[in-house]
């Protein structure tokens, strides 16, 4: 199902083929219209990035490229780093009293870190979706997908009309369509996550990332949220952090396997799985440690 | 088979014995309660009548006494105000030590001076505003709302200590998830934290009220004791602890009747802001 695997995308050769674009996202965003959005993928690359709680160095000099449009799917044991990694993609890291990154993140040719960017619009343009699915207890569906739009201001939209279409995209419309005005929390863990997916792509982001997202929920669940993965990257670039390597060779089009905070090996998830070029992620892959 | 022993008698004793500890600690704690309760219903009633709700104290020494009207409304005038004060700073306060001061050295100070002036007498504010607003003479005499400033610097720290903790208790996991879709801070806190809290806020400011509206002491030094109903916070006012007080030293039963009965108003009134509070906290509790 990932035959149309890209050249490995680990080393410097840029593979997409995309129109070095500034900043044409509220252009796009007002549009409104999902499907045509297919072509314009937005690339997400790590230059030696280095992340630190204090003093603990847990992410250590990576360098990796996202490419557009594309899953790209993050292993590696417990405490690798891989959370922190994703999370200074959308500068979250920087939440956490006492966290700082170091190096690049370029969101296309935009640094991400660089003096004058506003870190709200970072986090509009790169959307994530959490470990445990966290919809707001004090808002309806409805208003639980509006919110990131509500949230940041965003005026002159029809919202009903973006809710829905969220809800669509997120293969929950048919289901809470008769109750949008129901508390969010009452949903069941697997419509909580697809309601949060939801509420991530109402705001239009350009990039989408998943820390484990299926990771509380049961194997249907799974299933539905790694479909819609499938469905979503026609239209976003999706990095996932997962622990399920299975998860992975089903949803990945490119996994990195990362160990100790260090990037190992990046590849078609094919190759990873299969014949590995760094003998610690084939003892990974095949379930010697981790 | 197995090799469970049966409980020993022993530790049967010792379980029965603990447990009529515990209950018998219980019961005597409840006694003063139930005494309290037990008096200021027996004798307070008595001196409830339409009449006691609405006239003031007449202040003769023969025939009628009057009743408390004007305590009833300068309590609420009062605290009303106070309340107006001591509520948005203190959630403020708390906002700021959750949100934005966290660990950080000051934030921990003030953390600290929160503490102690939890712990300061309430006398302590009363003689403060005293001294500061009253005998300075800048801004004439005694007056309601000096009282309520008073009031304020009370029930100020309580309202930012019981909102820490409520604010807290917010889980984390929804400010991420608010800052994740591109929301600025300060409107992550206006539509996701404040309103998750809200119960809790609203619990917490009303235990700060039922204590701010018991006091008497600082009320004595700044709104002091009259009779007649006002609706002007910069005159002297009334107020039912201050009522009770001045009633209760009187060498006359019909007065220390009104005590008892301005007494039971008191406590009512507080366990109504109270019974709200739990009614509040419960229609809409943290998930």
């Amino acid at each position: 199902m990932i035959d149309p695997a890209p050249p490995a995308p680990a080393k410097s050769s840029m593979p997409t083929p995309r129109p070095s674009l500034p900043q044409t996202r509220n252009a796009e965003a007002a549009s409104g219209s999902p499907r045509v959005a297919s072509a314009a993928g937005h690339t997400v690359s790590l230059r030696g990035l280095d992340a630190f709680y204090s003093d603990h160095h847990v992410v250590r000099g990576v360098t990796l490229d996202f490419v557009a449009n594309e899953v790209t799917a993050i292993i590696g044991p417990s405490g690798c780093g891989k959370t922190t990694m994703v999370r200074c993609i959308n500068r979250m890291h920087e939440e956490v009293p006492g966290a700082r990154a170091e190096g690049e993140v370029q969101l296309d040719e935009l640094d991400i870190y660089g003096a004058d960017v506003d870190v709200v619009a970072v986090r509009r343009a790169i959307g994530m979706v959490f470990q445990k699915p966290n919809p707001f207890p004090t808002m309806s569906i409805s208003g639980n997908v509006a919110a990131g739009l509500r949230l940041s201001g965003t005026r002159g939209i029809d919202l009903e009309q973006r809710v829905e279409q969220a809800l669509r995209a997120a293969g929950l419309w048919d289901e809470v369509s008769d109750r949008l005005d129901e508390p969010g929390a009452g949903l069941s863990g697997g419509q909580q996550q697809r309601l949060c997916i939801a509420r991530t792509i109402a705001v239009e982001p350009e990039v989408i990332l998943m820390d484990e997202p299926c990771s509380a929920l049961d194997p249907i669940a799974t299933l539905r949220i790694e479909e819609l993965i499938d469905e979503l990257k026609r239209r976003y670039t999706i990095v996932i952090v997962t622990h399920n390597m299975q998860q992975a060779a089903r949803v990945a089009d490119s996994t990195a396997f990362m160990l100790n905070g260090e990037l190992i090996e990046h590849a078609p998830t094919q190759k990873i799985f299969t014949t590995p070029s760094d003998p610690r992620t084939e003892q990974y892959v095949t379930g010697k440690f981790g | 088979m197995t090799s469970l022993s049966p409980i020993s008698n022993r530790r049967r004793r010792t379980n029965r014995l603990a447990k009529a500890l515990l209950a018998g600690g219980t019961a005597l704690a409840l006694v003063p309660l139930a005494a309290i309760v037990y008096y200021l219903v027996s004798k307070g009633v008595g001196a409830l009548s339409l009449h006691f709700f609405t006239s003031d104290p007449s202040g003769r020494f023969f025939g009628d006494a009057g009743g408390v009207r004007s305590a009833i409304l300068g309590t609420i005038e009062i605290v009303g105000l106070a309340t107006a004060i001591a509520v948005p700073f203190g959630i403020g306060v708390a906002l700021y030590l959750v949100e934005y001061g966290k660990q950080r050295r000051f934030a921990n100070a003030v953390r600290y001076f929160i503490d102690v002036m939890t712990g300061v007498p309430s006398i302590v504010f009363g003689l403060f505003i005293y001294i500061v607003l009253i005998l300075t003479g800048e801004f004439g005499g005694f007056a309601g709302w000096k009282g309520s400033a008073a009031l304020a610097l009370l029930m100020m720290p309580i309202v930012t200590r019981s909102a820490e903790v409520v604010l807290n208790l917010v889980p984390a996991g929804l400010r991420e998830a608010a800052l994740a879709l591109g929301a600025p801070r300060w409107r992550v806190i206006a539509r996701i934290v404040l309103p998750t809290a809200l119960p809790g806020l609203v619990t917490g400011s009303l235990l700060a009220i039922a204590r701010g509206a018991g006091e008497t002491t600082p009320l004595l030094f700044t709104a002091t004791i009259v009779k007649a109903t006002t609706f002007d916070l910069s005159s002297q006012m009334n107020s039912l602890p201050a009522q009770i007080f001045d009633d209760v030293r009187k060498a006359q039963n019909k007065l220390v009747d009104r005590a008892w009965g301005a007494a039971l108003t008191l406590v009512v009134m507080i366990l109504l802001l109270t019974l709200l509070a739990r009614m509040i906290s419960r229609r809409s509790r943290l998930a």
